[in-house]
């Protein structure tokens, strides 16, 4: 593997992702990104010069909505699925 | 004494005036129900998928184009990746790479008569985040999520500004231009207009920059010059005494004058930008572009021409109507109901801006009615009330919308026409007052004066001066 990936890097890419990751999962999360920046590596090999940088995977441009209003009171819906509702609100822990 | 420059740059958010969100068809409209106009794509739920509204990308490239901006023809969506409770996503669908407009320019005039342009760096169309309501005494905080996904052009401008002037300039002269385009009513209360300023300091003469700090929650033109002036010293103050500025998010206090840090560097946003895999590309044609341009509404140099040719009014009263957006349109449709071009005028330069001044409003927040000014114009007009009672009830149209036909009638401030009632009220406060009488007849022409006003009093301010004066000439032959 010719990219090592240190501690910090890991612990601030957890931090980032808000992820709390153990011991043994730091060093297989260390191994698999050492791993596909390998493979970016290679990818990097090609010469692209010339070529387009492509924005999206599909050959599709310009799909729009028109401006009118299609959807209801939603609120319900919304809020089925919130561990904690207060009227028609979400409760989060307190954040300024 | 070293002399410092105030360098600033501003990235001001202006919510469009669309009916619906950027990418869902939920509406946005202002003070609904919490969490009443949500759906999946706006409340992040996984597999919504967001479809573009249309009216965004029209709005923003009129906005482009009125700004001198070049509209990028191919461009596309960024992913903005962090947490934060107001952004179910984690992650805000905006513009990195390809912004739909570049290197535009405003021209603005200050005070001493020089006009400066502030370059336009880019205008990208993002989506706006939720609300947090905080509970005064509670552990909470409490998520509404209406505003999530209501569209958003951001405009960051060059740090082009000096001076706090400059930018209350640029942000009145980018208003009106953006009302005029009706892409969105830029209520910097409300919140649908919202500026955050980077400001650094530097040695009167330096080359590079200072380091800079981004101040936020400036939500009216006072405060954000208040908050120019504050971080300022403070900014001298840290560099006099041989210390740094920090590079960081400050939020403004306008009630304790005074700004804290939000976050410094040592939590350094990382936002992992990365092309949106949920949106296409969007192409902007030749042809679709120019259609914008064919549609751009009449801007303020030609309205204030217009005025001028279509309606008479003189180059002073036009350059304040068409200063605002609001103004021009009560003044147009006034005109078009009591067809008195003139008239409306005076009354918006004189008591509209008079009261607005009083109040500490905007021309924005105006709230009466055309048909309502145009009523009070015609009663005057009509002589059914004389001008002091017009300003009477105009307050109560200003301040309620108050319909004055109506409210002349309830509150019998019809001006008094019954020449037989006024010559009988005259007669008789000529005869209580032989003194004024005298000396008016001994050449004293100025006694008419105490004797209009004693019929004015007598009749509680409603009878017609010019028929006063009449008949008073009359009865002192």
């Amino acid at each position: 593997m010719a990219n090592i990936i240190s501690d910090e890097t890991i612990e601030y890419v957890g931090i980032l992702a808000k992820l709390e990751l153990d011991g043994q999962e730091k060093e297989q999360a260390k191994k698999d990104m050492g791993e596909m920046l390998d493979y970016i590596d290679q990818l990097n090999e090609l010469d692209t010069s010339g070529v387009e940088p492509m924005s999206h995977v599909f050959p599709v441009n310009n799909v729009f909505r028109e401006d009118e209003v299609t959807n209801g009171d939603g609120r319900d819906a919304t809020l089925e699925n919130a561990p904690e509702r207060k009227e028609d609100a979400f409760v989060v822990p307190k954040t300024i | 004494m070293r002399q410092y420059e105030t360098v600033i740059g501003l990235e001001v958010h202006v919510e469009l005036a669309t009916k619906t969100k950027i990418f869902c068809g939920c509406s946005t409209e202002f003070g609904g129900e919490p969490n009443s106009h949500t759906c999946p794509v706006c409340t992040g739920m996984p597999g919504s998928l967001p479809v573009l509204n249309k009216q965004v990308v029209e709005y923003a490239i009129a906005v482009g184009l009125a700004t001198n901006c070049t509209i990028t023809q191919n461009c596309k969506f960024d992913r903005k990746n962090y947490f934060y409770p107001d952004n179910p996503q984690n992650y805000q669908i905006s513009q990195l790479y390809l912004p739909i407009c570049r290197d535009g320019g405003i021209e603005i005039a200050l005070e001493n008569g020089e006009k400066k342009t502030i370059g336009i760096h880019e205008i990208h169309m993002e989506e706006d985040a939720g609300k947090l309501i905080h509970d005064e005494w509670g552990e909470n905080s409490m998520v509404d999520f209406n505003r999530s996904g209501v569209p958003l052009i951001e405009i960051v401008s060059e740090p082009d500004m000096r001076s706090g002037e400059e930018v209350v300039a640029y942000l009145d002269k980018l208003r009106m231009i953006i009302q005029y385009l009706g892409a969105s009513d830029c209520k910097l209360q409300e919140g649908s207009m919202r500026a955050d300023v980077n400001l650094s300091v530097r040695e009167v003469g330096a080359e590079e920059f200072g380091t800079r700090t981004e101040m936020k929650n400036l939500n009216s033109f006072k405060a954000i010059q208040r908050a120019i002036e504050a971080e300022r010293e403070r900014q001298i103050d840290l560099i006099e005494s041989g210390e740094k500025v920090v590079q960081e998010t400050r939020r403004w206090d306008d009630n304790k004058e005074y700004s804290y840090a939000m976050r410094s560097k040592e939590d350094a946003q990382d936002y992992r930008y990365f092309p949106e895999p949920d949106l296409v590309p969007v192409v902007i044609s030749d042809q679709w572009l120019q259609e914008i341009r064919d549609r751009q509404p009449e801007l303020r140099a030609e309205k204030l021409e217009r005025y001028k040719s279509e309606f008479k009014i003189p180059d002073y009263d036009a350059g304040i109507i068409t200063a605002h957006k609001k103004l021009a349109d009560i003044f147009e449709e006034t005109t078009a109901i009591c067809h008195l071009p003139k008239k409306v005028s005076n009354w918006l330069m004189g008591e509209t801006m008079r009261l607005l001044k009083e109040h500490e409003m905007e021309a924005e927040e105006l709230s009466f009615s055309p048909e309502n000014l145009a009523k009070l114009i015609l009663l005057v007009e009509d002589r059914a009330i004389n001008n002091s009672v017009a300003k009477e009830v105009f307050e109560k149209i200003f301040g309620e919308n108050a319909d004055p036909e109506r409210y002349v009638e309830e509150h019998g401030l019809k001006t008094v026409a019954d020449d037989g009632a006024l010559r009988a009220t005259i007669e008789k406060i000529v005869s209580e007052n032989p003194q004024s009488v005298e000396d008016y007849r001994n050449g004293k022409k100025k006694a008419i004066g105490f004797l209009v006003g004693q019929t004015m009093k007598a009749t509680q301010g409603k009878a017609d001066p010019g028929m006063v004066n009449q008949i008073l000439a009359e009865l002192l032959q």
